[in-house]
């Protein structure tokens, strides 16, 4: 999360020359690439490819094929939603309707102002303190509508 | 002497606010000028109590929770540092019945040491199963290991023995370790709970693992929604290289093994282990045909050992004390001890260790206590989402792989999600197959094809659209995904599906829901999609 900077080729190419040596480097660049930029840029494809002796193809299948790897920058907020079984026993699916309504978007979108992403997720772990909810990769149990609100409310003040 | 006061790290304890207990304790220590210190431990497991913290004191540790940053201040002033009353006292934590009442084999140390001190780990007998297997040959380690009757804590409870007895066997320049930490079923924690609470253990049963079978290198596939965990590991590795316990000289015995932690990237299939192999090697995470076995051509196409971390995490206890002590724990073909996560709408979630043995109604109400919305039970999902759905009559079953596999269901990785009566088991089954949809790796077609198809026909049933046609249309779909999805996504997707058909019939022949109104789940405003490259 943190502060992604702007898509810069240059710097790109940096994050891949460290990690190409590594044994199945693909994801390891990925991970980088999305840490330092929030998103995998389109341009980043050819270089990658390069680098690892991939077709083109290659690379954009694996990074369409992962649901965590975005092709577009991400809001400033990330709040990932759960909506696995242990969370659906506990009300997760109306918290989920709650917060949609809140922000005006559905899952897998982001505000139009950018503040906000949010993401379904199936399963953080935190299984017996459902409804579970990772914001900013910082993980919360117990998440009514109320506390939702609350970590919606609070990372707005800060944004 | 200081005072040590426990305040757990444990991504869960720290859900509900531990980081901020931590912080307030630590201030009260400075502010009083108190002679004490705050140690970060892993969680005990019995989280309706976190954030539990403890106080170290001449009669052993006291545990006082849930304890909120609020109530710390008056925890000082009732003096809790001398295990004092105070409303939240809860007693000397080895009582706590939820826990007395456990046999902690592999989650020995969980809650009780600091995850990432090496000499909190040895001096709790850690690294003891690795000193014997350095002294016996690699046939000896998986005999004890197959003599223990260690099976894979993962789901599919192969025998841990064998899977690493092929890998000896087969010639190799090179040989992989693979450690399956891809928990992503619904109800399980257990492996979050070993890598944040006890990494070295990990570390170590790895280590005895690439002794064994000639291994010389390992990988930790961590999922991506488990930052915590991945964190600890990155860290406790470092340390393990640091003490020379990792890298060309393990333990002063010339041998090597070398170790590295990577993440997932969200795709559930990659806990199935040939995807995850496919992952690890930088591709798509789609499953591989087998044959060949990973323990012939797994990682890069060479001999691997791919287990679940909780199979892992016990191997150095039954080096430690041998395979027959391991053994004489269980039942029937299940020995040692299952890893029970409770979990979803149950008063008292949390992590017990048992031997194999106890039944589904034990575990729901004697450790965890019925629901939490103190609602009747109505419905059990054992084993995540692959795992069958049990109505309450069957709540006898026997925690066991082959009971479990005898009423049609599976035990798995041992999580158990309890629902009460407000579930809808035809929404449960629509789900299942919404879930196999997103989660599908897209290699077969009844997978692929067949969970997207199954949406459609539990749509019609709900909505009362020729009902009995498209019930045997989806007892027929169930068939085909059945026999002839290439993995155990695709193949086990029915088992939900058909339970709540079976179990719960009634869910399945409800009036039709109302229309919904023109428009009304529609949220408003302009929206971006935010997975399109334009």
């Amino acid at each position: 999360m943190g502060n992604p900077k702007a898509w810069d080729a240059d710097r790109a190419l940096i994050r891949i020359r460290e990690l190409e040596r590594l044994p199945g480097a693909l994801l390891p660049i990925l991970h980088a690439l999305q840490d330092e930029f929030g998103y995998i840029d389109k341009a980043a494809v050819p270089l990658i490819a390069d680098a690892l002796n991939l077709s083109h193809a290659e690379v954009h299948g694996t990074i369409s094929f992962y649901h965590d790897f975005r092709h577009n920058p991400a809001g400033k907020h990330v709040l990932k939603l759960c909506r696995a079984e242990a969370c659906q026993s506990m009300g997760c699916e109306s918290m989920i309707r709650h917060v949609e309504d809140k922000l005006g978007i559905h899952l897998g979108q982001t505000t139009e102002d950018h503040s906000f992403t949010v993401d379904a997720v199936y399963c953080l772990g935190n299984c017996a303190l459902s409804p579970a909810v990772m914001l900013d990769g910082k993980l919360y149990g117990r998440v009514s509508r109320e506390v939702a609100d609350f970590l919606i409310d609070s990372a707005q003040r800060h944004a | 002497m200081s005072v040590k006061v426990y305040v757990p790290c444990d991504a869960a304890a720290v859900s509900v606010g531990a980081d901020a207990v931590a912080k307030s304790v630590a201030e009260q220590i400075a502010s009083r000028r108190l002679n004490a210190s705050v140690v970060r431990n892993g969680s005990r497991g019995m989280f309706w109590l976190e954030p539990l913290v403890e106080v170290e004191t001449p009669q052993g540790r006291i545990a006082y929770g849930p304890v909120s940053a609020d109530s710390v201040a008056s925890l000082f002033e009732a003096g809790f540092l001398e295990g004092k009353p105070h409303t939240l006292r809860l007693g000397p934590t080895e009582e706590i019945p939820f826990l007395k009442r456990q046999e902690r084999l592999t989650f020995a140390r969980c809650g009780i040491t600091d995850p990432l001190s090496l000499s909190d780990y040895v001096s709790h007998g850690g690294y003891r199963g690795l000193e014997r297997a350095l002294k016996l040959t690699p046939e000896t380690i998986i005999e004890d290991v197959t003599n223990s009757g260690l099976r894979g804590r993962g789901g599919a409870g192969f025998p841990t023995g064998i899977k690493w007895r092929t890998v000896l066997n087969t010639p190799a320049d090179k040989k992989y370790i693979v450690c399956n930490a891809d928990e992503g079923d619904s109800g399980t924690y257990a492996d979050r709970m070993i890598m944040e609470g006890d990494p070295f253990v990990l570390i170590e049963g790895m280590t005895i693992a690439g002794i064994a079978v000639g291994a010389t290198s390992g990988y930790i596939y961590v999922r991506s929604e488990y930052p915590h965990a991945f964190r600890a590991l990155r860290r406790a590795i470092a340390i393990a290289y640091d003490k020379g316990y990792l890298g060309a000289n393990v333990a002063g015995s010339g041998k090597r093994f070398d170790l590295e932690a990577r993440m997932g990237a969200g795709a559930y299939i990659c806990g199935e282990e040939t995807s995850l192999l496919e992952s690890l090697e930088g591709k798509r995470g789609q499953i591989r045909f087998k044959p060949p076995l990973p323990a012939i051509s797994g990682l890069f196409g060479k001999p691997t050992v791919i287990n679940n971390v909780i199979s892992l995490a016990t191997v150095p206890i039954i080096l430690d004390k041998g395979g027959e002590y391991y053994k004489n724990f269980g039942m029937g073909k299940s020995r040692g001890t299952l890893t029970i996560q409770l979990a979803g709408n149950i008063k008292h979630g949390g992590l017990v260790e048992k031997a194999f043995g106890l039944s589904l109604r034990e575990a729901i109400y004697d450790f965890g206590g019925g629901t939490a919305s103190g609602r009747p039970l109505r419905a059990v999902q054992v084993g995540g989402p692959l795992g069958a759905y049990f109505p309450e009559s069957l709540l006898d079953t026997p925690l066991d792989y082959e009971a479990f596999a005898e009423r049609k269901g599976m035990l798995g990785h041992g999580g158990i999600v309890v629902f009460d009566d407000t579930v809808d088991l035809a929404h449960q089954a629509r789900f299942a197959m919404e879930f196999c949809a997103v989660e599908s790796c897209g290699k077969c077609t009844p997978c692929r094809v067949g969970s997207t198809r199954g949406v459609e026909v539990i749509d019609k049933i709900i909505a009362d659209r020729d009902r009995m046609l498209n019930l045997e249309l989806l007892d027929d779909l169930c068939q085909v995904l059945t026999d002839g999805s290439l993995c155990a996504l695709g193949g086990l997707i029915p088992y939900p599906v058909q339970s709540a058909i079976r179990h719960f019939p009634e869910d399945f022949h409800k009036p039709a829901p109302p229309p919904p109104a023109n428009g009304s789940s529609k949220v408003p405003g302009k929206v971006q999609e935010t997975q399109s490259w334009s």
